[in-house]
């Protein structure tokens, strides 16, 4: 009936399959996005070829901002670490199969934020709205 | 009790331009967000219009026919305001940005020349970030004490605590009269003798009751209130602190600059007496103008029948959202709220709730509303809030709840 709530997101939203927490992880890392309270926490497991083995969330939000969790944890699961750092704006976009405007945009983009948090270490996350524009 | 048959609803919604906004095509505006800021007026709107096209001076500062004629209309508006609240003298009413600076201006300039490290302020569990962040700041620098009224599972202040908290001896006890997200009507009078009796100060946050309440502020013998235009049909840009005279007297200004001085020399001034002693540099003399004209509209339909219909769609919003199986509403019964419903709705976050409202032209605000520690109280992290003022309809009220059974269409 409507883009935005097609069929994917809403059974990503009420079942995904990607979600929980790794213990043990090599890598964990949460955030929030300010503007609506969404939060996601991601933890990942990397093998010494530097590919990730396992990806995990958990989090709280709206069925944009799971879905898109939830979808890229599927995506990055076996996927090498450079790759991982390669990813942007319009794979999320891909992976939703959706036009978002820009409220919504930054909840699409929450996963991705706390992924490259979590991967590049703090210092080089960028802000939601940096990702927003890349 | 005056009843909503003195209202002309049709009437007055023909007085807001708005309202006959289509979001799209054939899906007309149904505005239930006033809450967070409300919608205006043309009376509003033409005066300002007005002011810009003929009448557009600085004031304070000029003999021309215009300077005076805008000196006369800015002061002239401060009285409305002084009167609406009912305050003993005009000079009691001082230009801000916003709800939210006057808090500041307020913690800023009585805050520290009159609190110390260890001194305690007593706030609410439900106060809206404008009247708990500043508060925190000055605890951060200068180690005051917050305390506060617990909120109880049924949304109301936990009156039973009051008495221990004002043992600790306060200085201030600031409180909000009406939640924004729980819609709770507070106790003003009841905080305000006990706060008086114990020798604190009490301060008000009127963002929400000013719009929807009569205030009396001599009645009540409130020390400050503060509150917004934007959300009582003015413009944006433009807030209110009152204080008692004495009181403002006393306190040290804000911002340094023009306007605020007597006299100024190379390495000295003195200040002007208040109200200019707070309100530094040019003020929004139109804005200012413009809330003289939304008070005059207020006090044309009279603030006792605006109260009445508020509560009465409230009520009649309750009512039909609690029909909705998954719906739970957020904060007290009727009996002790007005003006707004905050719910969530099981299997639909806020955010997907307010976007398909929004699908059909149904405004609503999804999130923590600036009030972020009573929503983790309740253990939510975000409602969604459909609030009401005198433009509002029952039939946009089952607009709205029409629009939810699609939503749990999508999420079913
Ligand atoms: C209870 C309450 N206090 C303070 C404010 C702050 O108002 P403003 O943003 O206009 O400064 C609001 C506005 O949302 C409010 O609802």
């Amino acid at each position: 009936m409507d883009d935005l709530y097609r069929e994917l997101i809403i059974d990503r939203y009420q079942n995904p399959r990607f979600s929980g927490t790794l213990d043990p992880h090599t890598h964990s890392y949460e955030d929030d996005n300010p503007v609506c309270g969404d939060h996601i926490r991601i933890d990942l497991r990397v093998d010494d070829k530097d590919v990730v083995t396992e990806a995990k969330f958990t989090g709280e939000g709206c069925s944009i901002s799971q879905a898109s969790a939830d979808l890229l944890m599927e995506k990055i699961t076996g996927m090498p670490v450079a790759e991982v750092r390669t990813l942007a704006k319009q794979d999320i976009l891909d992976l939703l199969g959706i036009e978002l405007g820009p409220v919504r945009l930054k909840c699409a983009l929450l996963s991705l934020k706390v992924l490259k948090g979590g991967v590049y270490g703090l210092d080089e996350v960028m802000s939601l709205d940096e990702l927003a524009e890349s | 009790m005056a009843d909503t048959h003195t209202m002309d609803i049709k009437r007055i919604r023909a007085d807001f331009p708005v309202l006959d906004v289509e979001v799209k095509p054939g899906v007309k505006l149904v505005y239930l967000d006033s809450g967070a800021t409300s919608q205006k007026p043309v009376q509003v709107i033409e005066r300002m219009n007005q002011y810009y096209r003929a009448e557009n001076a600085n004031i304070h500062r000029g003999v021309h026919k215009l300077a005076e004629q805008a000196t006369e209309d800015y002061e002239g508006a401060r009285g409305k305001i002084a009167k609406f609240i009912n305050a003993a003298k005009s000079k009691e009413i001082v230009f801000t940005r916003n709800a939210t600076e006057s808090v500041n201006l307020v913690a800023h300039t009585w805050g520290r020349s009159n609190l110390q490290a260890g001194d305690v302020v007593v706030l609410t569990e439900m106060e809206h970030h404008a009247n708990l962040v500043p508060w925190q700041m000055l605890a951060n620098e200068r180690g005051i004490r917050l305390e506060f009224i617990p909120v109880t599972e049924g949304g109301v202040l936990d009156m039973s605590a009051l008495p221990g908290l004002l043992e600790l001896k306060p200085k201030l006890v600031s409180f909000t009269a009406m939640s924004n997200v729980l819609g709770t009507i507070t106790p003003v009078a009841e905080i305000v003798k006990a706060a008086h009796a114990a020798g604190a100060l009490a301060m008000v946050d009127g963002a929400q009751s000013v719009p929807h309440l009569p205030t009396d502020v001599q009645a009540l013998d409130i020390d400050f209130l503060v509150f917004s235009s934007h959300k009582m049909l003015g413009p944006t840009g433009l807030g209110v602190l009152y204080g008692k005279e004495a009181l403002l007297e006393a306190m040290p200004p804000f911002m340094g600059g023009g306007d605020m001085i007597k006299r100024v020399k190379l390495r000295e001034f003195s200040t002007a007496g208040v109200p200019h002693k707070f309100e530094a540099g040019t003020p929004a003399i139109a804005e200012v103008i413009g809330l003289g004209a939304a008070v005059d509209y207020l006090n044309e339909i009279g603030m006792e029948a605006i109260a009445a219909h508020d509560r009465e769609l409230t009520a009649y919003a309750l009512e039909r959202l609690e029909e909705v199986p998954g719906v739970w509403i957020f904060g007290p019964g009727i009996e002790h709220k007005s003006s707004n419903a905050s719910f969530t709705l099981k299997g639909a976050h806020p955010h997907d709730v307010a976007e398909i409202l929004n699908r059909h032209g149904v405004a609503t605000r999804a999130g923590h509303h600036c009030a972020m520690p009573v929503h983790e109280k309740f253990g939510v992290p975000a409602t969604t809030r459909a609030s009401f003022y005198l433009y509002n309809t029952k039939e946009e009220i089952d607009t709205l709840v029409e629009a939810l059974y699609q939503v749990k269409e999508i999420f079913k």
